[in-house]
């Protein structure tokens, strides 16, 4: 019964630990990805370090030799390395010729560290190759994977969120890949090498040295880990003292409006004290660690010292044991004392590689069944785009109620209607932004359901404007070209003249080189509305929508950016243009236009229809001819 | 900024710079001579170590002796603890010095910058400010504090060891020393390379880091516009900056460290040569010889590491010229001294003189133009705004509709010409008394991390909690108030993130109603709240402005209509006034605008 119990309990332990190996294993397996290429090279990295370890270990052991055997003259004992090595170089005088030729040994010597400086350089170049390249293929993995999700990833993540894991946590992991793991292997290398040269030499000796280095060890690893939350404390408060000192420069005008200069200096003030009491308590700690640290490498070396007086008086170990002894000592006890701190952050690399790969496996926007290329027949882009009975939600609430309309392909389509009547979503809904779930209703163009069409070649003929357009930090005339290389600038001017954004764009010191967004110039709304139009017309789709993309322009240039499209597409070829827009000016001269209010239709028809009709648009419509009254008949003064 | 980003890594030492730091540094003089003192004697306790190897191997081993090593144990303990000792309280007073003198250098530059015009705030990205009051200030404490320690650790370290092997030997204590020259040129030259190296590599990193946000802000643009392939190429040849830039930094330091080790390596090898020639000679004691190789090899990492400091010194003028160049910024709008002798400033009011506001407004010949602009947005304008009495300013997105406001809050003051308050020239009383006297509502409220109540209490520091309800009942907040898990005490957020725009701004109206001012500053202050709640509120507004002077940068009509006076604007001019009606005669931009409004919120009413 009770044996039983226990078999369960270490299976359920094992399950655990297998489940953690089987989830180690899944993380790292990214990693493993992006080291194709990669991995021989790294490999090497790891084959020259242990090399340059081994050179390390030579030197002390060459010294041994000068002074036991050269100048001591005792016989080789142990493993006769160096007399060996020398007899590779073709020496085989034995210790008294070696006596008459001292300057063989300093060349050794310096031959040695040749050698090992070679392979530390092997060793370094490697890794850093090896190891930038894997996080050069890390990084591009994540960026053209994020570029790949679907539009509903981008609304529901916190942007600031992802950033940090595309660089803190990478970075964390390539600490981890390009030094905390050599640093790890390196050290236990040491402690292999140096104990398996030195307990052969003098047991107690080895054993004495060897005793404290678990302490150590122990130490440093319990320290980091007691005063992990005092550094997360301190972290937290800067992270304060920051947002107060942001929150008061952002908001200044309150600061000063309600002239709270002094509240706001005491309140930084008192956070700075305390993050800086945070951090000097923390040096506390942290000196006594330090403290304690050096006083254990201290007893350490005494202990050393005596035990091999001991020894040395007992003739078990002579003067240049004693020195390999020490060296070998002084050699490993920082690697060692560090290695605490190595581990401690080589274990948050499986959290940041479990963010990444969190982002890693968000499924990409796929289309299986249709080629992404032009190549292909032609899709019917020019014909009707139909809504039948499409029913749409983002949540729970639906936006579109059971729609159904057609827009004849090459006319102008209007959609008037209020915030939240569910505009926007048709547009989203033709560029395929988000996908209508099945079973509710279908959009065809030209026949064909646009689900059939590869994504990416549908929105290739379709030009969508928005409301809150975004520009990359780019220059205008880059923008306009949509980024594309080798747009002649005449085209791009051409685009910008339509859109009315010309000459403002000319007013700038750089004209179309002028950069905009966080690094340059900031443009207003309307500016950045017409330049993203610009941008749409530079296009030439077949399908153009603008998203209430002319809320930032006042009527009369709205009225003209209109004309000039108008004049542009009877010249070239005719798309299909859709306009929702908020004004009725905007869509007054659209073939038909379409009322909706919350996610339904209110109204259809042309514009004559709908003001014979009698119906919303026509009420919008006589207000709007009452205020221009209003302001023509009543000039009488009261 | 880009013009913040000049390389500094080739610039000399610079004492003014560091003299600059002179003040800060006063209340810091017996922390650091504690800390030199340690040092000093930190570093002989080290360079003493391979002296008393020299010992234990001379008396012990080669005599195979065990007698009096009681003693030298003992001895090699009380150095052992002295050194943890000194460690101890050098470590401690390090922090402390770093610490404290980045903490009031922060708390300099944030004071600073509470009295600096906003002027200075419209043209200074925020990020520029945030980096000179933690970062800079961070890296200059600890380059004093760190820097300090590597610097004198580290000569008291290279002098004692250095007199310690030429007394030991003068001959072979020379060679080494001739061999510290090479070495610290060949670690200077390689030093700037890889500083400069690894500051290119953070530029390129935060343009990755750039690319990373555009990637996601732009997705839908990216997506439509079908570009993705363009911007993954592109961000891979940013990557590939990157990895160029990070393997150049690699392959330097690569270099540099074997070459370091090959030096070590090579003293090493001249002092076994030498010794033993003298050890097999009977002039040198295997001791000696043992101790001398242990310097060898343990002095040259304090040399590497001061020239290494040394270049980071100069690095770090730049944080300081930086920090400097911004405690230097004058502020534009100053109250005059004979003001401060009366009102008091604003970190030591005088309450007791203050005298109360009515609220008559005077704008007196006015001509104005922004500090940074072209053109005069105001030309000998004159307004006479009497106490109680409500302005409403229209105009389209960034016509310049807060001109007015900013010279009736004082945050500008005019090229020519006056603002009359009470009759009274706006700068013969202090822009804190001002300040004290103005509600102020904005368009894109702003709110503080912490709770809603604190942040209505932002308007009036000492109002009770039945006040700040009051408050809020009056602007119909409370009714939002409630629904949130914690009521008044509910956590807002940083900046308030947490409550949607329309949330934010009625706690703001609430925080500006508590402050109970005699002139209210509305800035499309109620443009966020759905139609029906502005309903609710605009009864409310309308008594809260009652008796008051107002302001009203109008989004909406029912707002315009309250007004006794709308100016409309355009092109950052003035170029209509008048009431309502009167406006709407005038058949000019007014009824343009109106024209807009009206359908637009009659589409949204839907009634």
């Amino acid at each position: 019964m009770r044996a039983g119990r226990r078999f369960r309990a270490a299976s359920a332990r094992l399950n655990r630990r297998m489940s953690v190996m089987r989830e180690i294993k899944d993380q790292f397996s990214l990693l493993w990805r992006v080291s194709r290429g990669g991995r021989a090279l790294y490999l090497m990295g790891f084959v020259f370090m242990l090399l340059s370890v081994c050179c390390s270990f030579l030197l002390p052991q060459a010294i041994r030799f000068a002074v036991d055997n050269v100048v001591g003259g005792l016989p080789a004992s142990g493993v006769p390395l160096i007399p060996r090595l020398l007899a590779v170089f073709g020496f085989r005088g034995g210790e008294d010729a070696l006596r008459r030729n001292l300057y063989l040994v300093g060349m050794l010597v310096a031959g040695i560290a040749a050698v090992g400086g070679v392979f530390n350089f092997g060793h370094h170049i490697c890794l850093a190759l090896s190891s930038e390249g894997m996080i050069k293929r890390l990084r591009d993995a994540l960026y053209s994977h994020i570029q790949r999700l679907p539009y509903k990833w981008h609304i529901e993540i916190q942007t600031g969120d992802i950033i940090q894991r595309c660089t803190s946590d990478v970075e964390v992991v390539r600490g981890f890949i390009s030094t905390q793991l050599t640093e790890i292997v390196r050290a236990v290398g040491l402690i292999v090498f140096a104990y398996s040269f030195l307990f052969p030499i003098n047991r107690p000796m080895a054993a004495a040295s060897f005793a404290f280095l678990p302490v150590i060890f122990i130490y440093s690893s319990a320290f980091l880990r007691s005063a992990a939350e005092r550094f997360l404390a301190a972290d937290e408060a800067e992270g304060r003292l920051l947002t107060i000192a942001q929150e008061n420069f952002t908001g200044v005008r309150v600061v000063r409006a309600f002239g709270r200069e002094r509240y706001e200096a005491d309140r930084f003030d008192l956070q700075n004290r305390h993050y800086a009491s945070l951090w000097m308590r923390l040096g506390e700690i942290l000196s006594t660690y330090w403290g304690v640290g050096d006083l254990l490498t201290g007893l350490q070396m005494v202990a050393l010292c005596s035990v091999g007086v001991w020894q040395a008086s007992a003739g078990g170990v002579t003067v240049g044991e004693f020195m390999v002894f020490i060296s070998y000592n002084s050699m490993i006890i920082w690697p060692v004392r560090g290695l605490g701190r190595v581990l401690s952050e080589a274990s948050k690399t499986s959290v940041s590689l479990e963010r990444i790969k969190e982002i890693m496996d968000a499924p990409e926007e796929t289309d299986a069944d249709e080629p992404d290329s032009d190549d292909e027949a032609e899709l019917p882009v020019t014909g009707d785009i139909e809504f039948s009975h499409v029913t749409f939600s983002y949540g729970s609430q639906p936006v579109l109620r059971d729609i159904s309309f057609t827009i004849r392909g090459g006319t102008t389509f209007g959609i008037l209607g209020a915030t939240g009547a569910g505009k926007t979503t048709l547009a989203y809904l033709i560029c395929r932004l988000y996908d209508i779930a099945p079973g509710n209703g279908e959009i065809k163009i030209g026949g064909a359901d646009i689900k059939r069409f590869n994504r990416r070649r549908l929105r290739r003929h379709i030009g969508i404007v928005l409301q809150e357009p975004f520009l990359y930090s780019r220059t205008i005339r880059e923008n306009v070209a949509s980024l594309k290389s080798g747009v002649p600038i005449q085209m791009i001017r051409e685009a910008a003249a339509i859109s009315q954004v010309d000459g403002a764009i000319n007013a700038f010191a750089a004209g179309y080189e002028t950069i905009v967004g966080e690094r340059g110039v900031t443009l207003s709304g309307g500016q950045k509305q017409r330049v993203a139009i610009a941008r749409a017309i530079l296009q030439e789709p077949e399908i153009m929508i603008f998203d209430d993309s002319l809320s930032a322009v006042d009527t009369e240039t709205d009225a003209r950016i209109r004309a000039a499209i108008r004049k542009r597409m009877s010249q070239t070829k005719k798309a299909t243009t859709i306009i929702i827009a908020h004004r009725v000016t905007s869509v007054s001269r659209a073939d038909v236009i379409m009322v909706m209010d919350e996610g339904r239709i209110l109204e259809m028809g042309t514009p004559e229809e709908l003001l014979s009709r009698g119906g919303v648009y026509r009420r919008i419509y006589d207000m709007q001819q009452s205020i221009a009254d209003e302001g023509s008949t009543d000039n009488d003064p009261a | 900024m880009t013009r913040h980003d000049e390389d500094f890594y080739n610039r000399p030492f610079g004492f003014g710079v560091w003299a600059g730091m002179l003040p800060f540094f006063r209340p810091y003089q017996g922390l650091s001579a504690r800390l030199a003192a340690m040092l000093v004697f930190g570093s002989v306790v080290d360079a003493l170590i391979p002296i008393y190897q020299k010992f234990i191997i001379d008396s012990f081993i080669v005599p195979r002796a065990a007698e009096g090593l009681a003693r030298s144990i003992a001895l090699g303990a009380a150095m052992i603890i002295s050194a943890m000792i000194v460690t101890v309280i050098f470590a401690r007073t390090a922090i402390k010095l770093e610490m404290g003198f980045s903490r009031d250098l922060k708390k300099a530059c944030f004071v600073h910058l509470q009295t600096l015009s906003l002027s200075y705030y419209n043209t200074t990205p925020v990020g520029y400010m945030i980096s000179r009051v933690m970062s800079d200030t961070d890296r200059i404490g600890t380059m004093l504090s760190w820097g300090l320690v590597d610097i004198l650790w580290g000569a008291g370290y290279i002098l004692f060891s250095v007199a310690a092997m030429l007394m030991l030997d003068f001959r072979l204590g020379a060679w080494l020393i001739l061999m510290v020259v090479p070495m610290s040129l060949i670690t200077s030259w390689f030093q700037t390379r890889i500083l400069r190296h690894n500051r290119a590599v953070r530029r390129t990193n935060s343009r990755i880091t750039g690319a990373f946000n555009e990637g996601i802000l732009g997705a839908r643009t990216s997506k439509t516009l079908v570009i993705e392939d363009i911007n993954i190429s592109e961000f891979g040849d940013l990557t590939r900056e990157m990895y160029r830039g990070s393997t150049r930094a690699a392959a330097l330091g690569a270099v540099y460290t074997p070459l370091m080790l090959m030096f070590g390596a090579f003293a090493v090898s001249i002092i076994l040569v030498q010794g033993s020639v003298k050890v097999m000679g009977g002039a040198m004691a295997f001791g000696t010889l043992s101790a001398m190789v242990t310097y060898a090899i343990s002095i040259f990492e304090p040399i590497q590491r001061m020239a290494m400091i040394f270049g980071e010194i100069t690095a770090t003028q730049a944080n300081i010229e930086r920090v400097l160049s911004l405690l230097a910024e004058k502020p534009e709008i100053v109250d005059a001294p004979e003001v401060t002798a009366i009102y008091g400033d604003s970190f030591d009011p005088k309450r007791e003189n203050w005298e109360s506001l009515r609220g008559d407004i005077r704008f007196d010949d006015v001509t104005f133009r922004y500090p940074d602009g072209d053109e005069n947005v105001l030309e000998g304008f004159n307004l006479s705004v009497p106490a109680g009495s409500c302005v409403a300013i229209v105009g389209e997105t960034g016509a310049g509709k807060s001109t007015l406001v900013n010279l009736v809050c004082r945050f500008y003051e005019p090229s020519s010409g006056r603002v009359l308050i009470d009759g009274k020239d706006a700068r013969e009383r202090s822009q804190l008394w001002l300040h004290s006297n103005i509600g102020y509502v904005l368009q894109s409220p702003h709110l503080f991390s912490g709770s809603v109540k604190e942040n209505i209490r932002y308007g009036r520091l000492d109002a009770t909690e039945d006040e700040i309800l009051e408050a809020a009942r009056l602007v119909s907040a409370d009714t939002v108030i409630a629904k949130l898990p914690d009521g008044v005490e509910s956590d807002v957020g940083e900046g308030g993130d947490r409550l949607s725009t329309g949330e934010k701004q009625l706690i703001s109206f609430a925080r500006a109603v508590l402050a109970d001012p005699r002139i209210f500053v509305l800035d499309e202050a109620t443009s966020s709240i759905d139609t029906e709640t502005e309903r609710k509120i605009q009864h409310a507004i309308s008594k809260v402005l009652e008796g008051r002077t107002s302001f009203l940068i109008a989004h909406r009509l029912s707002t315009i209509k309250m007004a006794d006076m709308i100016l409309v604007v355009k092109d950052g001019k003035i170029i209509e006034q008048g009431t309502h009606a009167e406006l709407l005669r005038g058949n000019g931009h007014y009824k343009e605008l109106y024209s807009m409004q009206f359908e637009s919120e009659l589409i949204d009413g839907k009634d």
